[in-house]
């Protein structure tokens, strides 16, 4: 089937289309230079069009997901909404059902997400959830940076073992790459205790975060991975944590890189969290300014914001600790899941509030960084969903970042407190983004840093993952209109997937089974079964299922999309 | 027990075979097979491995469907599914219950049924662990698996439950006997607690037994977490137990390393049901601000905690989910299939590998059989006897593959190790039959109607 986007207004950061009016054609899924008459044409005159949306960082798909919806069904009632011919019922807000979650991630024109958590042990429940989103193409990032056998590679500092470690699970689990969540921190948690830094030990283990972060970023370089190491720091959310997120993303900058695919070596997730200066939360202010001028200054790095939506979410994460100092905060029921030899998490329902100074101070500070960092391509979206806010308010947050005025409005008018100029710099800064950056944000710079190198940009032979908006960029000013930006942005006017329209005027007509996203490493195989050989001992007296149950089989992932890479290469 | 020989004369062994009976789904199995059989079952509980080599006598071998006389009578597969598609069709306020004997690929045909016709979708939840997803949904859920608790916990405390007989491995292979990476001595490295007005087989083996007195669960928890707090108690004793005993307790409770709780239930089903569960939730939760304490409930069958999964990944509850609007409800005491059936609504109920009569209360059973029930399973039960359509299914774990979750959430791919019977069919394709012959059933339906 051939089609041809007639006369829209081009944003495709990748190649350098900044708005110009141009058409946009397919052909049997794939972007193509030219089509014959007999293409389809669908009018968007004037309207933006974008490559599909890429997001590389959320909870979609997981145990921990299952945790919140089993025990949260007052988040699940929110969304409930009647099947139609084409959709399933949906339930959730912060939580949505897998169906849900399809739906609405297509409903904003995005056609490609990370599921930035799966705990290697539970994979298969992670990539049964993956098969149970419809209409996007699912990333799943094993955890790495607390399993038993990381720390002790890390610790003896044996890199080649570690790298043949890594590959094999990533096989074994069907994973991306490499995803690192509080380092030793996690473990201390198994004793209900914490680290603080990254030079603070793990318990028993005498292992430093700053070793697990080196050994798992040489061994990422050593495979060439297409993603870098993909980075929760430590010491999330606590006032003058900004120096550990520094000295972590510092502590790899030696570190060369071996991937000609993406630039970065380390990606900074939900950085908004890690950049706060101060003592306590009675004297806390922004560190974002420290953060972004690290980050304005290195190319090695990459990160995504984790910006707060201002609603009552489920936050989750696979840092135990923080869960339960939330939860000691707050006082609302808290869930954990800690995993034998690999990882924890831990879930607390929370009401980020612009009546609350902290949740208006955390929301100026996720600003700050997306308008002080000054290269695109070094930063994306997130709310780190559902932790932040849920993904569903991204439309939201591109029109805060748009319009200098709203921002304003909303501090002016208490919509959040004092504490979000006060503490922070975001008074000062007036800075509002143009289309072409918000694509970079939402869907360029996401596909570079995974080195996705089939999505993310119009070119041809890629797929044609394509978002239309009903707005016409020439005729609407973003800085007065946030909600027009936002509305638009939430009900694309076409979601097109592998040339298939899945969304039209804002609804979902098509549904399509889900791809899931894994490495493969080539190259490897020696060292691989030479570590099989030597760990099996310890898995069959440590874990509790027996290794030929341990893996995911393939049915797990029916549409697998397999990146090859050849290890050194 | 008595002396048996160990079996010697098998044609194969498969090895890591997965036990589908209780909620600990030891995944350590071998099977010895001889002609297409299994003949010996080896690391398996008595539990697991009579379950296992039961004798084909109780089989269900043979689709069936009752006639006029009221007698079961053999029929083809084509005629037993299209019977059954007709009443799932046809019904108004159809109930499928039971799922936590099959596997999650079984499941995934079913809901699509339940959203197609409008159909409650419950499990055995609703009449054993409800109480504790109630509570969890009060007071929190702080779990780990169980390999956390077998390298870490130097105090395991059992409550309500007795797994010596209910999952005879628990101790066994996760709990308290074995090494753990920080266990290293097994059981010398643990202290055993067994918390339950009964002295139980666990309370004999246990380092520490608490006979609190019948129903007075609630009020111990409550004076563990007053102790915890500094707080006095004023009794001398509580539910039986002097306060001094209580103060100890919460003391060496506070000073373990790693301490998990399991409770069955024993805890839920006695007099303040989910309230029990919420103050074990908050004492555990208290604790946390000492020293590390997990919890996990003592599921019963082997993917009892795989159905509430993955109700909850597709539609966002676990249990008691009712479809009947075109969008999911779930409703305590409204959705559940007691519920429905005590108030006579349910007009076809499907049971899947389950026996719905033997734990329902006596208006439910009445009403079950007043009404079309249609059996999925694989032996002859009290089910078969009310059943309208029978659909022999096929063993999960022996016979097909499948997935379950562990009581923990740990998912795990059960192999298939022999042939089904011939005539049997895996409820994986029995339930998508279904769905395809009362999808047609619809289809028609709905063209006549626009013409
Ligand atoms: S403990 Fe449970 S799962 Fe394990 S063998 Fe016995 S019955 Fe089977
Ligand atoms: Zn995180
Ligand atoms: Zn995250």
């Amino acid at each position: 089937m051939e089609y041809i986007l007639k006369n829209g207004i081009v944003y495709d950061p990748a190649n350098n289309i900044a708005g110009e009016k141009k058409d946009v054609m397919f052909k049997d899924g794939k972007i193509v230079e030219n089509v014959s008459s007999d293409a389809k044409v669908l009018d968007v005159t004037d309207k933006i069009v974008m490559p599909a949306g890429v997001d590389p960082h959320a909870h979609v798909a997981g145990p921990k997901l299952v945790v919140g919806r089993l025990y949260r069904p007052e988040d699940s009632r929110k969304g409930v909404t009647h099947k139609t011919d084409v959709c399933r019922s949906e339930s959730g807000f912060s939580i949505p059902s897998c169906p849900a979650t399809g739906y609405r991630y297509s409903r904003m024109g995005y056609t490609t997400v990370t599921e930035a958590a799966m705990p290697p042990l539970e994979a298969k429940h992670t990539h049964e959830e993956i098969t149970a989103i419809p209409n996007l193409d699912i990333t799943p990032l094993p955890l790495f940076g607390n399993n038993w056998f990381v720390m002790q590679y890390a610790k003896e500092d044996k890199i080649e073992e570690l790298a043949a470690f890594i590959s094999a699970w990533l096989k074994l689990t069907k994973g991306y790459g490499i995803k690192i969540v509080n380092p030793c921190g996690t473990e201390a948690w198994g004793w209900g205790m914490n680290v603080h830094g990254i030079d603070d030990p793990a318990p028993h283990w005498d292992v430093t975060g700053r070793e697990v972060l080196r050994a798992l970023a040489q061994a990422n370089e050593m495979l060439g991975l297409p993603h870098s190491i993909h980075v929760h720091p430590n010491d999330l959310g606590h006032p003058g944590n900004f120096p550990t997120t520094v000295n972590t993303l510092d502590c790899v900058k030696d570190i060369e890189k071996n991937s000609s695919v993406r630039d970065q070596t380390i990606h900074l997730t939900h950085a908004q969290f890690h950049s706060y200066a101060g003592t306590s939360w009675r004297d806390v202010e922004s560190g974002a300014d420290k953060v972004a001028d690290y980050i304005n200054k290195n190319k090695h790095v990459t990160c995504d914001i984790g910006q707060i939506t201002l609603d009552e979410t489920t936050t989750m994460t696979a840092d135990g600790p923080m869960e339960f100092d939330l939860h000691q905060l707050n006082g609302l029921k808290w869930a954990n899941k800690d995993i034998e030899l690999e990882t924890g998490s831990g879930i607390v329902p929370f009401i980020y509030s612009g009546k609350a100074p902290v949740s208006s101070f955390q929301w100026a500070v996720g600003l700050e960084l997306f308008l002080l960092i000054k290269d695109p391509w070094q930063l994306c979206l997130t709310t780190d969903h559902p932790h932040a806010g849920p993904f569903i308010r991204y439309p939201r947050i591109i029109s805060w970042l748009m319009s200098a005025e709203r921002r304003q409005e909303m501090m002016d008018n208490l919509e959040v407190r004092v504490w979000s100029y006060k503490r922070t710099g975001l008074g000062t800064l007036d800075r509002e983004y143009d289309f072409n950056e918000i694509a970079t944000i939402t869907r360029a710079s996401a596909a570079r840093i995974y080195g996705y190198q089939d999505r993310g940009e119009l070119t041809p032979g890629y797929n044609a993952d394509i978002a239309v908006y009903d707005l016409n960029p020439n005729d609407i000013d973003p800085s007065k209109e946030p909600a027009a930006i936002e509305k638009a942005f939430g009900n694309a006017m076409y979601t097109i997937k592998n040339g298939e329209i899945l969304v039209k005027d804002g609804e979902v007509v098509k549904v399509v089974p889900s791809h899931t996203l894994w490495t493969d490493v080539k190259g490897f195989e020696e060292q691989e079964n030479a570590v099989m050989e030597k760990i099996m001992p310890t898995f069959r007296r440590f874990y509790t299922v027996k290794f030929e149950n341990y893996k995911v089989h393939d049915h797990f992932a029916p549409n697998p999309i397999v990146t090859e890479v050849q290890a050194g290469k | 027990m008595a002396y048996e020989p160990p079996v010697t004369d098998y044609d194969e062994i498969v090895e890591n075979c997965t036990c589908a009976f209780c909620g600990c789904n030891c995944d350590d199995l071998d099977y010895l097979v001889k002609d297409g059989h299994v003949v010996g079952v080896r690391h398996a509980c008595r539990l697991g491995a009579s379950k296992i080599m039961e004798d084909m006598d109780q089989r269900l071998m043979v689709p069936m469907i009752r006639d006029e006389t009221g007698e079961l009578q053999e029929v083809d597969w084509d005629t037993a599914l299209d019977k059954a598609a007709e009443l799932i069709a046809g019904a108004i306020r159809p109930i499928f219950y039971g799922w936590s004997e099959t596997s999650i690929e079984t499941m995934k045909h079913g809901i699509r049924l339940g959203e197609l016709v409008g159909a409650v979708l419950d499990n055995q939840a609703t009449i054993c662990h409800g109480p504790s997803l109630q509570a969890v949904q009060n007071a929190g859920y702080p779990i780990a698996t169980l390999g956390e608790v077998k390298n870490r916990a130097d105090m395991i405390v059992y409550t309500g439950s007795n797994p010596m007989n209910s999952h005879p491995r628990h101790l066994g292979r996760y709990s308290t006997f074995p090494r753990g990476w920080f266990r290293q001595r097994g059981r010398f490295d643990r202290t055993l607690i067994t918390m339950d007005p009964k002295y139980s087989d666990t309370a004999k083996m246990s380092d520490i037994w608490i006979g609190f007195e019948q129903n007075g669960d609630y009020g111990f928890y409550n004076a563990i977490r007053a102790a915890l707090k500094g707080k006095k108690i004023d009794q001398d004793y509580v539910s039986g137990i002097p306060k001094e005993d209580i103060m100890e307790l919460a003391e060496a409770m506070k000073n373990v390393q790693f301490g998990a709780l399991y409770f069955g239930l024993g805890l839920t089903h006695t007099l303040s049901k989910q309230r029990n569960i919420d103050m074990a939730i908050e004492m555990l939760t208290d604790l946390n601000e000492y020293t590390k304490w997990v919890l996990t409930p003592m599921r019963g069958h082997f993917n009892v905690n795989g159905f509430n999964i993955f109700m909850a990944f597709e539609m966002g509850f676990p249990y008691g989910v009712d479809f009947c609007r075109g969008y999911q409800r779930y409703m305590n005491g409204e959705t559940n299939t007691i519920d429905l059936l005590t108030r006579k609504e349910c007009d076809v109920f499907m049971v899947i590998a389950a026996d719905p009569g033997a734990h329902y209360p006596g208006g439910a059973v009445k009403h079950l059989a007043e009404i079309p029930v249609i059996q999925v399973d694989i032996h002859w039960g009290p089910s078969t006897e009310i059943a309208d359509v029978v659909l022999p299914g096929s063993f999960v774990g022996v016979e097909a593959a499948g997935t379950s979750y562990r009581m923990d959430g740990v998912p795990i791919y059960m192999k298939k190790a022999i042939d089904k019977p011939e005539t049997c069919r895996d409820d994986e394709w029995i339930m998508r039959e279904l769905l395809e012959r009362v999808q047609k059933i619809k289809d028609q339906e709905a063209a006549v109607a626009s013409k």
